[in-house]
């Protein structure tokens, strides 16, 4: 079975994000990007498949510049076999990422589609949705756990009140959650050998997708920052503010 | 111009998201219709006809839509679509499972998480786990959107909406095995105004119990950090960040928590926050309205007697 993983290159989690003094957008000047944290657990359980023996080949794709080729030698040090970045300077939506994965599944054929369940920047948890829908393939979002069974996905869910389990026919897309798994790091001679290992890069002309923007950034805020809090020196004081200050008790 | 709200409900009652779901609705203006879409769900239909401001409730009761699957779900809505420009469910992991699939079906871009209207095609959602907000304008005809039911207050129950039956069936394209809910006493997490949550500093599930006690006394909800959760102290639905449930009680009581960026994103429009942490340079203590630097294994037993 050949797996695909979508995966993005973002601005590092524990980067605090500064907004341009003229609120067009987010500053990325000298910023750490790195690959998304839920797209490495993706690119993890794609791996575990293979070493299971049950995936033969994991395939790492990326939209974007061409620094999207570092995060792809990211996904191919930690195990994926080739990688392909689809090269557009373009800033895509979920949508336009969404047709643009149909076209390479469409060339690559894979029976199963592996990816994070949201970007930590624009926050929107759809594209493996879409994907999923533009297909007509089955979706198992959120996933926790999964289980393969000849022709057969079983996917724990995070749901609101919990877990629920469901069963999927392949071709799928999964969409993982934190607890997936625990993502490894990259030794450095398999980061070495990530050098060799086949990058194909595609411009996005090649794959006539629509990628129009149908979303119009208008401004970007910060939110309305807390006032700064007081300090309490014991609980009685701290239940006297909430009972006459706050009058939250 | 007309507005589709998806309803929220287990089968048995409608979920308070659903009312707040509503309320954004009646920000953009326009008729709005409720879709219940379940099995044997004729009772959240009756409570969803109180809605006020409602106009239809539209209902699809069938065993294809009993566990509320996406693939099954998204098809009905596509085909009820038409009459509609806006599109809204709840930002929960059903609104978020479903709504995007519509949206990839009817070729239109979705918003995630909105938390204001400014006008029928403009809103503003938070992106960067909170750090910063985006004011958006969609061009797409119709608006597919999910909405963060934490930032609008609940429409009452005075309505008195039609109720309509839709006739669709699907079939179905996904098998359902199980479902685990974890039990609780609680009030939900998403919508109580109590929150009392714990961290990585209660060293172990046992330790919660004192929280769980804190919780109970305040008429609160039990909530997490992920380090908490990680460490397996407490089930995976009380996480509260970025990547859990988004919550903006009246009072949020952070316990152990050191403040990351993933867990503010997840309570930082709680109207008092309170935290109790032994490290004076814990980020939590920037957010905090009341601050108390104590053990929390001091603090916590102190506050039980006290209140």
């Amino acid at each position: 079975m050949k797996i695909l993983v979508p995966i993005k290159r973002v601005v590092d989690h524990n980067v605090k994000v500064r907004i341009k003094s003229d609120g067009s957008g987010v500053d990325f000047n000298n910023v750490k990007m790195s690959i998304n944290p839920f797209d490495e657990i993706a690119i993890e359980e794609a791996v575990r498949l293979k070493e299971a023996g049950i995936a033969t080949e994991v395939i790492a794709v990326s939209c974007g510049a061409k620094v999207c080729q570092e995060t792809l030698r990211t996904a191919l040090a930690v195990g994926a076999d080739r990688a392909i970045q689809v090269d557009t300077d373009a800033e895509l939506e979920p949508l336009a990422v969404a047709k643009t994965l149909k076209e390479i599944v469409k060339r690559e054929a894979p029976q199963l589609v592996i990816c994070g369940k949201q970007a930590i920047d624009d926050d929107c948890n759809q594209t493996g949705q879409m994907l999923s829908a533009l297909l007509g393939w089955s979706q198992g979002t959120f996933a926790s756990e999964l289980k393969v069974d000849g022709n057969e996905l079983a996917v724990t869910r995070e749901i609101d009140g919990g877990l629920e389990t469901i069963a999927l026919g392949l071709p799928a897309v999964v969409s993982c959650d934190l607890r997936l798994n625990q993502p490894r790091y990259a030794s450095l001679p398999n980061i070495m050998k990530a050098k060799r290992k086949p990058l194909e890069v595609i411009e996005i002309s090649e794959l006539n997708v629509n990628i129009t923007p149908r979303i119009k950034a208008i401004k970007y805020t910060l939110p309305a920052s807390r006032s700064a809090g007081v300090m309490v020196d014991d609980v009685a004081e701290l239940l006297s503010k909430l009972r006459e200050e706050a009058r939250v008790l | 111009m007309a507005i589709l709200v998806l309803a929220e409900h287990d089968n048995a009652s409608l979920k308070l998201d659903t009312a707040k779901v509503v309320a954004c609705g009646q920000a953009i203006g326009g008729d709005i219709d409720v879709l219940v879409v379940g099995q044997n769900c004729g009772a959240v239909a009756s409570e969803a006809q109180k809605l006020s401001g409602v106009r239809n409730v539209l209902v699809a009761d069938s065993a294809s839509y009993a566990n509320h699957l996406a693939e099954n779900v998204s098809d009905l809505m596509l085909a009820i679509a038409a009459d509609y420009e806006h599109v809204l469910a709840a930002a929960s992991s059903f609104g978020k499972d479903v709504l995007p699939r519509v949206a990839a079906l009817l070729d239109v871009s979705q918003l995630s998480e909105v938390i204001e209207v400014v006008s029928s095609d403009t809103f503003v959602r938070p992106v960067y786990a909170g750090n910063a907000l985006a004011t958006v304008q969609s061009l797409d005809d119709k608006k597919v959107m999910t909405v963060r039911s934490s930032a609008f207050d609940a429409v009452a129950f005075d309505g008195s909406a039609e109720l309509v039956t839709l006739s669709q069936d699907i079939a179905p394209q996904v098998e359902f095995v199980t479902q685990s809910l974890t039990e609780s006493e609680r009030p939900e997490l998403g919508s109580a105004s109590v929150v009392v949550s714990g961290g990585r500093a209660l060293g172990n599930s046992e330790n919660f119990a004192i929280l769980e006690q804190l919780a109970d006394k305040l008429g609160g909800a039990l909530g997490a950090s992920r380090a908490a959760v990680d460490a397996g102290f407490v089930p995976n639905d009380l996480q509260v960040g970025q990547t859990g449930k988004i919550v903006a009680p009246d009072l949020y009581i952070a316990v152990g928590i050191s403040g990351a960026i993933q867990h503010l994103a997840g309570m930082k429009d709680s109207k008092v926050i309170v935290a109790i942490n032994k490290d004076p340079e814990a980020p939590i203590f920037q957010v905090a309205d009341y601050g108390l630097e104590a053990d929390l294994f001091d603090a916590v037993p102190q506050l039980l007697e006290q209140l």
